[in-house]
């Protein structure tokens, strides 16, 4: 079971929360004028990175926020969590190498 | 290819097993191919072996980055149905299933098929009612499948537990007779040495590392670690590993890699006559000719590229099997592990062309490509050969995100199956 550090709480289980996917796909601003390719780019499209993907968590048995973290796909390592709003980190300088468990 | 007969069997018998050679041969990749098929699995074998024996392709080449069947081929727990709920989906896997019933004869190779019947747990009355709906719809379309009472399910399966004191009691169960199992690394090997056989070069451990495109943009070749390699057609049957293929040239796909592991008991006696799956509580249950008993749990959470998850999950689904089967209780678990699954958004899988001429895609199948193996694999040789989709696997698109015709077995199953 991963620990996953979150922003707001700190360490706790992974069973604490709920996943949710790829971080960072911002809704379209125009709905309206999206044609279908677009549409099934946000809705359906997804990078799938075999290496660090920023994705969403939210602690949903504790403070029930969502948060994004950066983890890494071949290790399932946590290299930083961070809150909505905020850039991701850059994973090679500035961020703590949080909680990792394999 | 050496005939394997029950007379050889007796000859082998009285030489003390000598003569058994290789069943495939190891080349060297060749400079060109007709067509190269990514990926050792039993998708991507069988695919090479239809596009050699049913399209005539003289030089074909598969190629494996690990070893053929190390993936989730040989990672799965080897359920075989086809009682899906939509008419494309009943298509395509009753298709598959017509293909199991004769793999044996047509490779000459034992894949060890049993029809012992697949039955669907139902726990409540949603479960009845959607498993009803199967049923009947199944049965419109010619596929078997038959609704059973808590009683008459404990007839076929005498170890299931229907007290109606348990959390999630039996209330019925959907049976199709016609699913089983099968030998999960006898498919791989047993396409291997048919294709081998044909013609085809397997080349192992070999891993691809580009995609190379002509002026027009059109397939022209591929990059691996074992030198350049021309082609005009490439096959990608990566399973987990399919986005990192297409992101080589930019293809998007709808795909997220999950974790879904297994486990297996200490080998018993034949205490289990059948495969039990419980969508709703997350058990799925069959027992190996080894006697094993070979237990599917869910997915993890989080996509990963890992091939293990958390053991939490398979506690879950320990704790499923153990009300649904208390004679199980004191069964240890000898092995467990993790495969990594490609999911699209409706559960379904695609099977088609690409905007990039000249390349083919088999990749969506998630929790459940096992079942499909024959099936997909010759549709898929089918839409490369002649670069259009047969009937069965027309409305398996990549496009079909974008025009809204979802196959949804997602919602029609309720959870990951």
């Amino acid at each position: 079971m991963l620990l996953i550090k979150c922003p707001y709480c700190g360490e706790r289980p992974e069973i604490e929360f709920s996943y949710g996917g790829q971080a960072h796909l911002a809704r379209p601003a125009n709905p309206f004028e999206l044609s279908d390719e677009d549409w099934a780019e946000y809705l359906y499209m997804r990078r799938n990175r075999k290496g660090i993907h920023a994705e969403r968590w939210r602690h949903v048995h504790g403070c029930a926020r969502f948060f994004n973290a950066l983890r890494d796909t071949t290790s399932d390592q946590f290299l930083a969590t961070y809150r909505v709003g905020e850039a991701p980190p850059n994973p090679g300088t500035g961020a703590p190498a949080a909680s990792a468990s394999p | 290819m050496r005939k394997f007969s029950a007379l050889t069997l007796l000859r082998e018998g009285f030489r003390g097993q000598q003569g058994w050679g290789a069943q495939w041969r190891s080349p060297k990749p060749k400079p060109e191919y007709e067509a190269v098929i990514i990926g050792g699995g039993g998708h991507g074998l069988g695919a090479a072996y239809y596009l050699a024996r049913e399209h005539g392709l003289q030089r074909i080449a598969v190629l494996e980055k690990g070893w053929i069947g190390g993936g989730n081929t040989g990672r799965n727990t080897t359920i075989i149905r086809s009682n899906y709920l939509y008419d494309e989906s009943a298509a395509l896997y009753d298709h598959s299933l017509k293909l199991w019933e004769h793999l044996s004869q047509v490779l000459n190779y034992n894949v060890m098929f049993s029809q012992r019947g697949v039955l669907m747990l139902a726990h409540t009355v949603h479960d009845v009612q959607s498993f009803k709906r199967h049923v009947h719809a199944n049965r419109c379309n010619g596929v078997d499948n038959e609704w059973l009472t808590a009683v008459e399910a404990k007839a076929f399966c005498p170890p299931l537990n229907i007290e109606p004191g348990m959390r999630y009691p039996v209330l019925g169960a959907a049976l199709q007779r016609r699913g089983g199992t099968a030998r999960h690394d006898a498919v791989a090997w047993g396409y291997a040495r048919a294709a081998d056989a044909l013609g085809v070069d397997i080349i192992q451990n070999c891993e691809v590392t580009g995609i190379l495109q002509d002026a027009t943009g059109a397939v022209s070749g591929l990059a691996t670690t074992r030198g350049q390699i021309a082609t005009r057609k490439i096959g990608v049957c990566a399973a987990g590993h399919t986005s990192v293929i297409m992101n080589m040239v930019g293809v998007r796909l709808p795909l997220e890699s999950y974790p879904l592991q297994a486990l297996v008991s200490e080998p018993v006696k034949p205490v289990f006559p059948c495969v039990v799956m419980s969508n709703t509580i997350h058990a799925y249950i069959s027992q190996s000719d080894k006697g094993e008993l070979v237990i599917g749990a869910g997915t993890d959470a989080y996509t990963s590229y890992t091939q293990r998850g958390g053991l939490h999950v398979n506690t879950h689904t320990l704790e499923a099997i153990c009300e649904l089967f208390p004679q199980f209780r004191r069964l240890r678990m000898l092995r467990n592990w993790g495969g990594i699954v490609d999911v699209t958004p409706d559960r379904s899988p695609i099977i088609a062309r690409t905007a990039v001429p000249g390349l083919y895609v088999n990749c969506g199948w998630g929790t459940g490509g096992f079942k499909a193996t024959p099936g997909a694999a010759h549709l898929f040789a089918w839409t490369m050969a002649r670069d259009e989709p047969h009937p069965i696997n027309a409305p398996f698109t990549i496009e079909r995100f974008r025009d809204g015709y979802l196959i949804d077995e997602a919602a029609a199953a309720a959870v990951a199956h």
